[in-house]
């Protein structure tokens, strides 16, 4: 699949099938301070994420100051 | 489209979203809903404001000043906006952007000012000429000028987007430093007083994840870059460590916060009256302040008086790309 990632932007491919859950775990991306959109939708850490999807994995953190 | 397993828990539909802290999943209507009752909830709790309120919200065109503008005009709140420029580069012009654009889409009242235009200086010049972190300077320049907007403009309260994360970090900080006056001050509404206008967060009973999964559901288009000055900054690095004990133990980051609001804010409330007296008017500006001049006008003469500093000369240590 094609995972879509921030600060700094850039795309990378990663073999499916997998949950949203492992796909981060697999990145060390915290689940705390990212969302994952699939294929433009909002999903939740068990959703299955499959080869042809399109994933965003976005983080929340923001500065604060 | 991605298969889910979890249901949400208010009505039975696919989830969008697994919350720990709340041991619950949500479809993208009770998502929403649920961010709306954490919003009153926060403001009837601590008696931020009424409807009769006039508020001047305090945006930079990232999720959380957007997300609360756009609950509490959902809400039926009287709500402008305010924005300051603050000369960071691309940063900055994509923050006036994404600002602009969601204010007239929605066909709502912007304010804006600009730090380099209307007084002779950008955060990067500011850090270097006084020698200090750019989130100090930026810090004061926006606190300033938000007061300033407030009153010059009538508005009633000044309203920031502050979220749980935010203020759990921030009272991290002040509690490894015990930093009583800090402390003291760290409420989810600060009362008007010697000139200083009302101050609320409306968000502090809802997550960064939250707040940006709001943004997403709602179809507002964010800044989601963090400021380039501001990565890997000391509050940044309190999240982080308070997200591995989130991790471990869910909902811990909201019993640190609220219960520290409703356990020890009181203790300390002789504290705070304490630290507010003895303020007088800029001799400038005419802001209160504890000496002749404010801090602001100080910050002002010292930028202005030095070269402009490129942005790329002050970028935080993950900035640097």
């Amino acid at each position: 699949m094609l995972v879509k990632l921030r600060n700094p932007n850039r795309e990378i491919e990663v073999d499916g099938d997998r949950t949203v859950n492992h796909l981060l775990d697999a990145l060390e991306l915290p689940r705390e301070s990212h969302l994952v959109i699939c294929n433009g939708t909002l999903v939740p850490g068990d959703a299955r994420l499959a080869h042809d999807d399109v994933v965003e994995i976005r983080p929340v953190i923001s500065g604060g100051c | 489209m991605a298969a889910s397993g979890s249901k949400c828990r208010s009505c039975g539909e696919p989830a969008v979203i697994d919350l720990p802290r709340h041991n619950a999943n949500f479809c993208a209507e009770h998502l929403l809903q649920l961010c709306r009752r954490q919003l009153h909830k926060a403001i009837e709790d601590y008696d931020m404001f009424g409807s009769d309120d006039r508020l001047l919200v305090a945006v930079s065109g990232g999720k959380d000043s957007l997300a609360v503008w756009d609950m509490l005009v959902e809400a039926g709140y009287r709500a402008d906006g305010f924005y300051v420029g603050l000369g960071i580069g691309e940063y900055s012009d994509e923050s006036t952007r994404y600002v602009t654009d969601f204010a007239e889409q929605r066909g709502l009242h912007l304010i804006s000012a600009d730090l380099r235009r209307d007084f002779g200086y950008d955060i990067p010049t500011a850090a270097r000429a006084t020698k200090r972190v750019p989130c100090s300077a930026c810090g004061m320049s926006k606190r300033h000028l938000f007061d300033k907007a407030a009153v010059d403009g009538g508005y009633d309260v000044v309203v920031t987007g502050h979220n749980l994360d935010d203020e759990a970090a921030v009272l991290l900080g002040n509690v490894l430093h015990w930093d009583i006056e800090y402390l003291a001050r760290q409420l989810p509404v600060l009362p008007a007083r010697n000139g200083f206008p009302r101050k609320a967060k409306p968000l502090v009973r809802l997550t960064e994840r939250e707040t940006a999964a709001w943004c997403l559901l709602r179809g507002i288009d964010y800044l989601v870059e963090e400021c380039p000055i501001a990565a890997g900054n000391r509050h940044l690095h309190h999240k982080s460590v308070l997200n591995t004990i989130e991790r471990e133990s869910p909902s811990t980051k909201s019993a640190f916060y609220l219960n520290f609001i409703d356990n020890m804010a009181p203790l300390l409330a002789e504290q705070t009256a304490a630290a507010s007296g003895d303020l007088v008017e800029c001799a400038r500006c005419g802001a209160p302040t504890t000496g002749e001049t404010c801090g602001f006008c100080r910050l002002v003469d010292t930028a202005r008086a030095h070269e402009p500093v490129p942005v790329d000369l002050v970028l935080g240590k993950r900035g640097r790309r």
